[in-house]
């Protein structure tokens, strides 16, 4: 990896409803390196966009960042940060690509308004001057006859027009590090490749970092040059992507790589992960997958592992680190079998 | 798509208002109500207050002297009526453009505030709104007698925001969920700034369109105080007061109550067609008639 350019250290992001305290992301830790492309994986529940938003120091009550969490972006500590301090890191140096166009854009405003208010705010820009900026960050980002379409209305754009749109609200300033939270989910698989296109060749063009938070290993392969794989909070595995898709180490990884349909593949019925994620308010004590793990063993029932180092920066949070020969005897996971029983 | 530039903002909501024929109606209506209001100095036959000839003129039916006949004092009613609508809509007007401001400030910084703040409020509010408006209109017009123009508006304007605060809160509430206000925030957007460009004017919509019925809603009160005798010291005219003048002999003096009261329904009716035309233009979303919804709506 080159010279960090975020480094978290143990997050901690609570929320603390009535149903009891739920870790949502519970002891975090990993870096981006500058222009580096990280991306982070893992189903609905996991924390990673917890995580987005604890880095941006987003998160709203009830949810905490529990002290003793660690930022570290562009040398500087951003939980010593005030409020206003914030403001300026955000949008400015970090910014970040939502889910949702049609809801990331607000629907009483231009398009041209809208990027134009991010120079506002972080370089003064006048009015003139901000929409200029605008019609160039839509040209920028391929938009096609950008003065007509900056004076246009977020409803009259198609989605993929409108995610191009976020992304240009994003590098206006040209950040140092993009943060997007599943930035293709809302969108047609067709439109899907071509903005997760443009985001790489502008990313790459401008030398920015790019945290890539996705449920899709398809869109990392293509796109990261690392992957951190989240599971109930934590990070389970991580790796360079080539080394990930060839030598996947903990089970979830390994299952969400056969959850994932390839071309030519067996005409099989695509394999699942059997079982649920347990609830954040109530992780269990030793391995948090051990339920829905075909390898797990007494150790996992007690055991908190931790994350193993397995040789080339490759982490995994798995104790068949420790005892490899395991995984020649997988067995039905617990789920599975609870979920026979109860059919 | 059309190359040519679509209308935006201000001048967009005008061109659909105007489509409307209803609506160009209430407007003109309008116009022509708050021109004669304005112009009453001119249009008016003869002085509002004066009493013309107490002995040859009282109570007399409507006439080419006086087209709107005169009241039990001589007085002439269409002189009067003229004068009354500047008192009428600048009560309704001044009224609700303050009860307005105060009312959203209050909604929106209760909404986006939140916790004790919104809670103190809303529960003033609350306790507010479950005191009947004109109870307390007549408790302090019997305290201190009848009332001067601006003390009138306060009073109107004081006990007409608890409903506007609580829509704009609630509008406010919902808003602040939606991912463009995180988006702003993220994009690092100081508070105000959120509130100020992002929430208010999302919110100026229902506001506007419940300003305008607020106008109407004020108006009637004003009439309704004049009525009771409780309303603008006499003898300056409004549109209650001429109806109260002729109150105790409706059926003799029908043109003391039918003139003023036509002015009332007319001002009151364009008022709420404009209100609901303005619902239906300020919407972004809305398409514009005769465009094929299948074709246009895509989110």
């Amino acid at each position: 990896m080159t010279t960090p350019l975020l480094e978290l250290e143990n997050l901690h992001t609570f929320f603390y409803t009535d149903a009891g305290v739920a870790r949502a992301v519970d002891g975090v830790s990993f870096a981006v390196g500058v222009g580096e492309t990280v991306g982070v994986v893992g189903e609905s529940g996991c924390g990673k966009s917890v995580t987005a938003l604890s880095i941006l120091r987003l998160v709203r009550p009830p949810g905490r960042i529990e002290p003793g969490s660690v930022m570290r972006f562009e040398g500087k500590d951003l939980m010593a940060l005030d409020e206003r301090e914030m403001q300026h890191v955000r949008g400015n140096r970090i910014a970040m690509v939502f889910q949702e166009p049609m809801t990331a854009l607000n629907p009483v405003f231009t398009i041209g308004d809208q990027i134009g208010e991010v120079a506002r705010v972080h370089a003064g820009m006048n009015k003139r001057d901000a929409l200029a900026k605008a019609v160039e960050m839509l040209k920028l980002v391929g938009i096609p006859a950008p003065e007509q379409r900056a004076g246009e209305y977020p409803h009259q754009l198609s989605g993929g027009m409108r995610q191009r749109v976020v992304i240009a609200m994003a590098l206006v300033m040209n950040p140092a590090l993009v943060i997007a939270d599943e930035p293709t989910t809302a969108l047609d698989v067709t439109i899907q490749a071509q903005i997760l296109e443009l985001l790489a060749d502008l990313t790459r063009r401008l030398g920015t970092s790019v945290l890539l938070i996705t449920h899709d290993l398809g869109v990392v392969a293509e796109n990261c040059t690392r992957v951190i794989v989240m599971y109930a909070g934590e990070v389970v595995e991580e790796a360079s992507t080539s080394d990930l898709f060839a030598r996947a180490h903990h089970p979830y990884t390994e299952g969400l790589l056969g959850a994932m349909p390839r071309v030519g593949g067996e005409k099989d019925r695509l394999a699942t992960i059997p079982g649920t994620v347990p609830p954040p308010t109530n992780w269990p004590k030793g391995c948090r997958f051990r339920d829905r793990c075909p390898y797990a063993w007494e150790r996992c029932e007690t055991e908190h592992p931790p994350l193993y180092q397995i040789g080339g920066g490759h982490t995994s949070r798995c104790h068949l680190a420790e005892e490899p020969e395991r995984r020649q005897h997988p067995h039905p996971p617990l789920a599975a079998q609870r979920g026979a029983t109860a059919a | 798509m059309t190359p040519s530039a679509p209308l935006v903002g201000p001048r967009r909501t005008l061109a659909r208002l105007l489509r409307d024929s209803r609506t160009r109606i209430a407007i003109v209506v309008l116009l022509v109500v708050a021109l004669s209001a304005v112009f009453a100095p001119l249009l008016a036959p003869y002085d509002p207050s004066a009493q013309l000839d107490i002995v040859r003129l009282p109570s007399q039916p409507p006439s080419f002297a006086h087209p709107l006949g005169t009241d039990p004092y001589s007085r002439d009613v269409l002189s009067r009526l003229l004068y009354g609508g500047r008192i009428s809509l600048a009560v309704g007007l001044g009224a609700v453009l303050l009860a307005m401001s105060f009312g959203i400030a209050v909604g929106a910084v209760a909404g986006f505030v939140g916790g004790a703040v919104d809670a103190v409020l809303m529960r003033f509010v609350d306790a507010a709104l479950s005191i009947p408006r004109l109870l307390v209109l007549i408790l302090v017009t019997s305290l201190w007698g009848s009332l001067g123009l601006v003390p009138l508006t306060l009073l109107m304007a004081g006990t007409g925001w608890f409903a506007v605060s609580r829509l704009v809160r609630a509008e406010t509430l919902a808003l602040r969920e939606r991912e463009f206000i995180v988006a702003a925030r993220a994009l690092g957007a100081s508070p105000l700034r959120m509130l100020v460009r992002h929430v208010l004017p999302n919110v100026a919509a229902p506001a506007l369109v419940a300003a305008t019925l607020g106008i109407a809603n004020v108006i009637l009160l004003e009439a309704g105080l004049s009525y009771l005798g409780i309303g603008v010291r006499p003898p300056t005219a409004s549109w209650g007061a001429i109806i109260q003048d002729g109150a105790e002999r409706v059926s003799d003096l029908w043109w003391l109550t039918l003139f003023p009261g036509l002015a009332i329904l007319v001002t009151v009716f364009a008022c709420n067609a404009l209100g609901d035309a303005l619902r239906d233009a300020l919407d972004p979303r809305q398409l514009p008639r005769g465009t094929d919804p299948t074709f246009a709506a895509e989110a």
